[in-house]
């Protein structure tokens, strides 16, 4: 009886650990597929990656404006996207009447199942003619001494393509944080109340503190999201490989450079930078997770010693 | 609501009341809880006395939790809960204008039946949790709360050199204690506790007992225990509950060998069901 029980264990144990291998085991068929198939240009070193002349005629590729552009406009996506996120998330866990609770979320998870191009249809037809003519403007005449809101006006740009961005991952982090912070036992908040706190101290104090892996979880999970959108991004960026400081001005990015140019990609060592591309988008999205997780745990212990959250 | 108090019918209070000249830290008068529709408690007079530890007891779901949850005011927290009747507190309703919960609840602390520190913090920064919402910012004052209230919950000598640890790292037993330790940073003036010891050890319950018995020359105590040793070992007053009622109210030892209601003699001698 018992070896029967412990052998069925084994057996569980040893099905979990081969699901949790496969995925190492994915994407390390995913790097090996892109290395494979980018030794073309490969060859040609660094300056894929720090050159800033993209000529498929000439044969020159460098990336430099598209990973410029992945990552402002991820990093735009992550500045709107977050802190509404965590009020969708905070209001939905700790503050809405229960009445409200479950049609809200309900809409909040239809919303990230939309596909993205719509998303990108709006952006363009919708979001697109609205920022042009009544809040690019505006930015550019109220603060247009920074740089980053300065040059001619199109619609699309890297701007756009950053807010657009920002609503796709708001449904997305929302959920998962509110599920973090609807998995903080009562207990955290009462120890909070007992002390004196009111609502929003007890949120701070106990709720976010302790559900922030959660929360840091889904906020890794939206740059994902954002860094490696497609349809939606090339809709909107503009697609022209440049580096611009102005936000408003059109960009390009990893993405919608693989995505609108593999069509056109005849020849073999433009194909093989296409896929070296998508080797520099994996590559980087990577190493930014590893550099945020990292950074966030330091964070953390050296708030820890001072201060709560 | 004062009226009330003295409309009340006087050979009804005086059979709920031990009758002494003691101070009284915190007076019940007419309390009715309910959780939306169902009504928890029924008519609760009780009369805490200033730097004595009272203890409540009475079968599970008779509404002990319930009673002392109402007189922090954290019952209110639950939804759709409700309440009436008055909590005094030095002669003040803790129900009425000139008292907000966040006082109510900074003077009359409370500990759990399952330990909660704050898993995230440090022991040390669990400790002046309270302050800092206080708005005390003083980092020597606060070093100096630390050691005070860990060494007041006999706490300090294991912990003293990591204080940086999480405040989850410890065992249930000092957790507790730390839970003690972070109610009494900001010194209220009645401790509650909910079944403190229920999730302890013999050793660490005795430990907390000792704890609760050495308290009461500062504080005001209020114990939920479904242990009636517990009650007879470390109480000066006991209430028995009963179906959200508060059948007697007496001085422990009365209440424990003369009891004045059949049903308190049942329960106590075990004879219940
Ligand atoms: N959140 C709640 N919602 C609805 N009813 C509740 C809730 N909490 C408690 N009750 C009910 O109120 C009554 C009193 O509960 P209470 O928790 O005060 O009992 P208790 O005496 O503390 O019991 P125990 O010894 O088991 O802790 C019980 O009948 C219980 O079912
Ligand atoms: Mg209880």
């Amino acid at each position: 009886m018992k070896r029967r029980r412990s052998g069925a264990d084994t057996a569980f144990k040893s099905m979990t650990l081969i699901f949790a291998s496969s995925a190492v085991v994915l994407s390390l068929i995913y790097f090996f597929e892109l290395y494979y198939g980018s030794t073309l240009t490969l060859k040609s070193g660094i300056s894929f990656v720090t050159g800033s002349t993209w000529d498929p005629n000439n044969q020159v590729f460098g990336v430099l404006p598209m990973l410029y552009g992945s990552l402002v406009t991820s990093a735009i996506a992550l500045i709107i996207g977050v802190p509404i996120s965590l009020g969708v998330a905070i209001f939905l866990s700790e503050i809405s009447p229960q009445v409200l609770r479950s049609p809200i979320s309900f809409v909040v998870e239809m919303l990230a199942a939309v596909p993205s191009v719509i998303y990108g249809l709006w952006g363009l037809f919708v979001l697109a003619p609205i920022l042009r003519t009544n809040v690019y403007p505006i930015l550019e005449s109220r603060l247009g001494f920074l740089p980053i809101f300065q040059g001619t006006i199109y619609g699309v740009s890297v701007l756009t393509a950053g807010i657009v961005l920002a609503i796709m991952i708001i449904p997305m982090v929302a959920s998962i944080s509110r599920d973090a912070l609807l998995a903080v036992p009562d207990s955290q908040r009462e120890a909070a109340y007992a002390l004196g706190a009111t609502r929003s101290e007890v949120i701070r104090m106990s709720v976010l503190s302790y559900a922030r892996s959660g929360v840091f979880a889904s906020i890794f999970l939206g740059f994902g999201r954002a860094f490696g959108e497609t349809m939606a991004v090339t809709m909107l960026i503009g697609n022209t490989p440049l580096i611009s400081a102005s936000l408003l001005s059109p960009g390009y990015s990893l993405a919608a450079l693989v995505a609108s140019e593999f069509t056109e990609a005849t020849t073999q060592v433009y194909i093989s930078a296409l896929i070296e591309a998508g080797l520099v988008l994996l590559v980087v999205s990577f190493i930014a997770n590893v550099v945020a997780r990292l950074l966030i745990r330091r964070l953390i212990r050296s708030r820890e010693a001072a201060s709560y959250l | 609501m004062l009226e009330s108090v003295t409309s009340l019918d006087v050979e009804e209070r005086q059979r709920l009341e031990p009758h002494d000249a003691l101070e009284t830290k915190m007076e019940v008068v007419g309390l009715d809880a309910w959780y939306s529709t169902k009504q928890a408690l029924v008519d609760v007079n009780l009369n805490v006395r200033s730097n004595k530890v009272t203890a409540i007891i009475g079968p599970s779901g008779c509404g002990k939790s319930t009673l002392i949850r109402c007189l922090n005011r954290m019952h209110e927290l639950v939804p759709g809960s409700r309440v009436t009747g008055s909590v005094l507190l030095d002669g003040k309703n803790i129900y009425g204008s000139d008292l907000d919960a966040v006082d109510v609840r900074r003077r009359v602390g409370m500990v759990f039946q399952k330990p909660n520190p704050f898993p995230n913090m440090s022991i040390a920064d669990n400790v002046t949790a309270g302050l800092k919402l206080a708005g005390v910012k003083d980092e020597s004052s606060m070093k100096e709360v630390e050691r005070r209230t860990l060494e007041r919950v006999g706490l300090w000598d294991e912990v003293k050199d990591d204080l940086k640890r999480s405040g989850a790292s410890l065992s249930g037993g000092q957790q507790q204690r730390l839970c003690i330790a972070r109610a009494l940073a900001i010194e209220p003036e009645v401790l509650l506790m909910d079944e403190p010891c229920s999730a302890l050890d013999p050793t660490a319950t005795a430990k907390i007992e000792q704890l609760i018995t050495s308290l009461k020359q500062t504080y005001t105590v209020v114990i939920v225990t479904h242990n009636m040793q517990q009650a007879a070992r470390i109480a000066d007053y006991t209430a028995f509950m009963y179906l959200g009622k508060l059948i007697e109210y007496d001085e422990t030892t009365t209440l424990f060998e003369n009891p004045r209601q059949e049903l308190t003699e049942r329960y106590i001698t075990g004879k219940f069901g």
